[in-house]
């Protein structure tokens, strides 16, 4: 047993969501209780998706479970499929279905539906939701993907498949537009992305392709071994995120493909790297940063952030035990400790340890660094709602390093500013502890014991009327104590009481 | 088409009181019980809640919180994993264990709620005699109690009704010749609670307690002589452990809306014999300004159509609220249960001939609101947004339970919530 504030990942079956939402044309039928249902928001309301996940559980209760479940289960999949019409069923259990073990994949199976069942192990108690959007991924290539029916005819441009945008990823729709368009630049053809988008039927020409463009290793890894193993199709190994690791995907996709990446690296380029070099990034020099996510957006964010803006990486960690290894590396580059935990006090702890200027996480991080005062943008899942930026927000490729600039400097004090703060350490306006001038004004906590306004023609507030008037949200306060002021001094009230309190709130509606 | 198709769909009458009534059975778009800890650990502040369950639980419970990251929340789970499955580690030592490393940590929590979730209970653990074990060892400093928000048990609201219940049996005694005294089960906002207590102070009905209480050290006495009321519908278990401790229920429609909160006090009133003119010169002030504030919201969504998804057992209060107070019409209002004794107050103002339904196949209901396209349609977080998307207008369910709108300075409030998404389409041009 281990116990868990808050959580980085979600259980496998998120995972296979994930997979499953991303795609058209499939549908999961999840043996699980009603509050499994729960995982439906994280789409529709995190990533504002319009259409509901592609996804029925079988909201079993407790009184079916003396009785037959397995019945519930084919019901649930007969109906399902009737109703949504899937190329592809997908079947598979959460927890607690995991535990009454009633075999989803036979079960489905047995109804012999007139398409593909693609059964899905997810060991809930041993694995995560990473896991199990890449074992699900791999499932589905496994069962669909054919090989290449002929060899590419002379002449006709190189391909490639994208891999591993899902839904609910990390900025992976602008991932894939940003990396499609300089693929295209390079001149190979996009064979198949997948999972975002496909359809079983996209999934079966995946062999197609000459070789795999593996974007998030976390997810499409397991499938894209599969793939080189059984198609001989090589894939990427570079995360293009920054301008010297794009060009350096450039290069590898150039070599992979027989292209000549001259043209597009002599070309193109990332305003990023003039900005770092412009004087005013002078101030960035040294600023200590620590990075935590998963190790792919973890590893890429210190190489960035070390290389390209000339920071300190203080320190580097991830939530992805299975790919610890590759952090570790990282983290030796810049002589310090990986960090490999899940529990997030654990984060936090070597946060506060490492006092660092800026904090580049997931959404948890984010939390961590507004409680310790401490500037933060976030690079990795988990996510929350602003990571969905309405304007084109990619992370990866030239643009993506643009958008990489902008966000993690952001937070910082301003070059100019930073020196007007030290020159004036003690005006008392500009002590240290003032928040950058172009992030607004801060907002103050509220003194609970706010001096009651004595003014002349100004109504006094009972002390009853005051309490209640400070259990009103701090950030509408202001206003509400404006409006009664006004409502009262308007009728000659000079007491304010509760009932003035009301009848004010009454007045002024919202 | 399917045996579930046939058999999962029976209209029947409520009995006596002749409402259409579509009972399903189907997929659920519900949370479970596990939910109510986001608003109960804000209301008992000395408790903490210890979910035993799986990293499913735990991410349910954070994603139901939302933004809502606390430093250190007063909930957490205790994740089973595969050695506890196993046996190769005792699942109680290992409970017993991870509670000790908790308390530690948190030496301010006076009361640890053990709350039983799914996999708790498919792999048996008893968590009542963990609790107990676990009380013994640490007396007096901290009480532990517990009770199940599983979801094959127990639907959204049912979470917060099973721990209150399960608090009951550990209230203190009231004596035998105590005076009568006046219980509110159901947690409610406390600037709610506020308000309701100055009505009772000036309608002379006392003395008032109650449940959940703000701190786990002032647990409200129950006995003979305690009169209670429910200021929320969904607490069917709490009642019978109430009445199993000699508690007598004042049967009442709930306090949302004027007129709700009019009838809920004016039952308690009597109760008290509170004479007419009294319980008037109390309550025609309040009730008389809420009235008022109503009227802007009735411009807006009279004659508007409302279609519920069943979620927290408030549904048929509120319809009755926007449909008598406001002059909507009901379209169809879903419940996940039907409580007909809790609710026998509120379904004899229900204008009659309203489609009821019980229990939920959300692809069914899905069909019927599309269907019908109603103005406002009530649901949770998981259909709003493809809803919206359809071009309904819809109004998030877990707001009713987050927000005060109980009682009189709270019925404009109540109504802003139905009238928000309307006025925002109004608005908006592209
Ligand atoms: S439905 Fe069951 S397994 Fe799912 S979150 Fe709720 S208690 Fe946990
Ligand atoms: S118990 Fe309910 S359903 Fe039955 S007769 Fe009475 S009111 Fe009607």
């Amino acid at each position: 047993m281990e116990l868990t504030l808050w959580t980085y990942e979600g259980p496998p079956h998120v995972g296979a969501m994930r997979i499953a939402t991303a795609m058209e044309g499939v549908h999961f039928v999840l043996h699980a209780p009603q509050g499994d249902t729960y995982a439906d928001l994280l789409f529709t309301m995190i990533e504002r998706l319009q259409k509901r996940p592609p996804v029925t559980y079988t909201t079993f209760q407790a009184r079916d479970l003396g009785a037959d479940t397995a019945a519930l289960f084919q019901d649930a999949a007969r109906d399902a499929f009737h109703r949504f019409q899937p190329q592809l069923l997908m079947v598979g259990a959460s927890c607690t279905a995991e535990l009454i073990q009633d075999d989803p994949g036979g079960l489905a199976r047995a109804l012999d539906l007139p398409v593909p069942v693609v059964a899905l192990e997810l060991p809930s108690y041993q694995k995560k939701e990473n896991w199990g959007a890449a074992e699900t991924f791999y499932r589905l290539v496994r069962a669909t993907a054919q090989p290449r029916p002929a060899p590419r005819p002379a002449g006709t441009p190189p391909s490639c498949n994208v891999l591993g945008p899902t839904a609910l990823g990390f900025r992976h729709r602008d991932d894939v537009r940003e990396i499609t368009a300089l693929l295209e630049r390079m001149g190979i053809a996009v064979n198949v992305t997948a999972p975002l988008g496909a359809t079983p039927a996209d999934l079966a020409r995946l062999g197609a392709a000459d070789f795999n463009v593996l974007l998030y290793p976390e997810i499409a890894g397991t499938a894209a071994a599969w793939l080189g193993r059984t198609f001989g199709q090589k894939a990427t190994k570079t995360v293009p995120i920054g301008v010297a690791a794009t060009r350096d995907f450039v290069a590898e996709v150039a070599a992979l493909a027989g292209v000549d990446p001259a043209p597009v690296l002599s070309a193109e380029t990332s305003r990023l790297s003039w900005y770092s070099r412009s004087v005013d990034s002078n101030y960035l020099t040294g600023k200590r940063v620590f990075v935590f996510g998963d190790a792919t957006h973890a590893v890429a964010a210190a190489r960035v952030a070390s290389g390209e803006l000339g920071f300190t990486v203080v320190g580097i960690g991830t939530y992805s035990r299975e790919f610890a290894r590759d952090v570790r590396e990282a983290a030796k580059l810049y002589e310090v400790e990986a960090l490999i935990t899940e529990d997030y006090l654990a984060v936090e702890a070597a946060v506060a340890a490492a006092q660092p200027d800026l904090v580049l996480g997931t959404q948890m991080e984010r939390h961590i660094a507004k409680r310790l005062g401490i500037p933060c943008a976030v690079i990795s899942a988990p996510v929350h709602v602003q990571d969905y930026p309405a304007r084109y927000s990619p992370q990866m490729g030239f643009e993506g390093a643009n958008v990489l600039f902008d966000t993690w400097v952001h937070p910082l004090m301003m070059g100019l500013e930073e020196h007007l703060v030290s020159m004036f350490r003690d005006d008392f306006e500009f002590h240290a502890e003032a928040a950058p001038s172009h992030l607004g004004p801060v907002v103050q906590p509220p003194s609970d014991a706010a001096p009651v306004a004595e003014t002349v023609g100004r109504a006094r507030w009972a002390a009853e009327a005051e309490a209640e008037l400070g259990r009103i949200p701090f950030f509408v306060r202001g206003k509400a104590r404006r409006n009664t002021e006004r409502f009262a001094e308007e009728r000659g009230v000079s007491l304010i009481s509760l009932e003035t309190l009301y009848d004010a709130k009454a007045h002024f509606g919202r | 088409m399917s045996s579930l198709a046939n058999l999962s769909a029976t209209q029947a009458a409520v009995g006596c009181d002749e409402f259409p009534l579509i009972r399903e059975r189907g997929q659920r778009e519900v949370f479970c019980g596990l939910t109510g800890i986001i608003w109960l650990h804000r209301k008992i502040q000395d408790a903490f809640f210890l979910v035993v369950g799986s990293r499913t639980c735990a991410h349910l419970l954070q994603s139901a919180a939302g933004v809502m990251i606390f430093a250190e929340p007063r909930f957490a789970t205790a994740i089973i994993g595969e050695r506890d499955l196993a046996g190769l580690a005792d699942c109680n030592d290992e409970l017993d264990r991870v509670v000790s490393r908790l308390l530690e940590r948190r030496p301010d929590i006076r009361l640890l709620f053990l709350v039983g979730s799914c996999p708790s209970e498919v792999i048996k653990l008893d968590l009542s005699r963990a609790a107990s074990r676990l009380s013994q060892r640490f007396a007096p400093g901290v009480r532990v109690l517990s009770y199940s928000g599983s979801g094959i048990e127990t639907t959204f609201t049912q979470g917060e009704d099973a721990c209150l219940a399960s608090l009951v049996p550990t209230l203190p005694e009231e004596t035998a010749d105590a005076a009568p005294a006046l219980l509110i089960a159901g947690a409610i906002a406390e600037v709610v609670e506020d308000q309701f207590r100055r009505i009772f102070d000036a309608l002379g009905v006392g003395p008032v307690h109650f449940l959940p209480p703000r701190r786990s050290t002032a647990m409200p006495p129950v006995g003979r002589n305690t009169r209670y009321a429910l200021a929320q519908p969904y607490l069917a278990d709490t009642a019978r452990a109430l009445e199993a401790r000699g508690a007598t229920r004042i049967a009442a429609p709930f306090p949302l809306g004027a007129e709700g909160t009019t009838l809920w006090l004016r039952a308690i009133a009597d109760a008290w014999n509170v004479d007419a003119a009294r319980f008037r010169s109390v309550t025609d002030l309040a009730g008389e300004r809420a009235r008022r504030a109503l009227g802007r919201q009735r411009t807006l969504l009279a004659g508007k159509r409302v279609f519920f998804f069943p979620d927290s057992q408030l549904e048929i209060p509120l319809a009755r609220f926007l449909s008598r107070e406001l002059g909507m019409e009901l379209g169809e209002v879903g419940t996940p249960y039907l409580h007909r004794q809790h609710l026998a107050e509120e379904l004899a103002l229900l204008p009659p001939g309203t489609q009821l339904s019980e229990g939920q196949h959300v692809e069914r209901q899905l069909d019927r609101c599309r269907a019908m396209r109603p103005d406002v349609t009530v649901c949770g977080l998981g259909l709003a947004n493809p809803l919206e998307a359809d071009g309904l207008t819809t109004k998030w369910s877990i707001e009713l339970l987050f927000t005060p709108i109980q009682g009189y300075e709270q019925a404009a409030d109540l109504a802003e919530l139905f009238a928000r998404p309307l006025v925002r389409r109004l608005r908006l041009e592209a």
